[in-house]
């Protein structure tokens, strides 16, 4: 089987949070450097803390400050959808919740829960509010 | 000789993934107790700057807990991300190429981590 295969298949909703929950993971494994990268500035001094906040309104070096919002805005949307996702299977692992209404409706509950929350994140980081 | 093969394997002892499958748990627990005491210290008491921000990571007991994360962190991701090579790279060589440099990636970036928390 290929990938181009894999992509015909009709996944129910619990496997889409299944796959996404993967893709969130390497999205974050991949941003590791960047996301050291903002704690050290933003933590280690003043003039670093100055750098980093000029990150997101001048850019850093040759990146704009909307590349930056938007590595930020993935690592928001990774990190709640990975978050979620494994409580969700924290929860089905203490109370053998794993039928397949329970499963469809706590999956309906991630997706929904960390794209409200990343919007909502997300607008404040472009600065829409 | 008994049959040990098929529905008689003997399950014990091997722990087929077991410990890798409590690890994930155990180290995703810890990272989201992180998560709830690093909101609570940011949403209440006195407006985000530099002061708070750093006041929060100079405080001993949240280095403590931060190096923590980090290693659970490392260890985590580490088996996450084995588990997507094993089933996506089936290629022997390829795949452990792929999980030594997913090792280098991970201790490396916990390192530096560490040192920009101490040097606190």
């Amino acid at each position: 089987m290929r990938l181009t295969d894999a992509l015909q298949y009709r996944l129910p909703l619990a496997g889409v949070v299944s796959i996404l929950h993967r893709v969130s993971g390497g999205i974050m494994f991949i941003l590791l450097p960047f996301v050291i990268w903002l704690f050290d500035t933003s933590v280690t001094s003043e003039i670093s803390y100055d750098r980093f906040t000029s990150a997101f309104v001048a850019g850093i070096g040759f990146v704009p400050a909307f590349i930056v919002k938007l590595a930020v805005l993935a690592l928001i949307w990774a990190y709640l959808h990975h978050a979620i996702a494994g409580v969700r299977h924290l929860w089905m692992d203490m109370t053998h919740s794993v039928t397949k209404e329970q499963g469809r409706s706590s999956a309906i509950v991630t997706l929904a829960a960390s794209l409200v929350l990343t919007v909502l994140l997300g607008a404040r980081l472009f600065g829409l509010y | 000789m008994a049959i040990n093969h098929g529905s008689k394997r003997l399950v014990v002892g091997a722990h087929y993934g077991a410990r890798d499958w409590l690890v994930q748990r155990i180290t995703a627990a810890l990272m989201a107790l992180f998560t709830l005491v690093l909101l609570v210290q940011l949403l209440f008491g006195k407006p985000l700057g530099y002061d708070k921000w750093a006041g929060i990571f100079s405080a001993q007991w949240m280095k403590v807990l931060t190096f923590v994360v980090i290693v659970s962190f490392a260890w985590h991701a580490w088996v996450g991300m084995r588990d997507i090579w094993m089933d996506y790279v089936k290629p022997v060589g390829t795949r452990l190429v792929l999980q030594v440099l997913t090792l280098v990636w991970l201790v490396g970036c916990a390192g530096w981590a560490v040192q920009v928390l101490w040097r606190l």
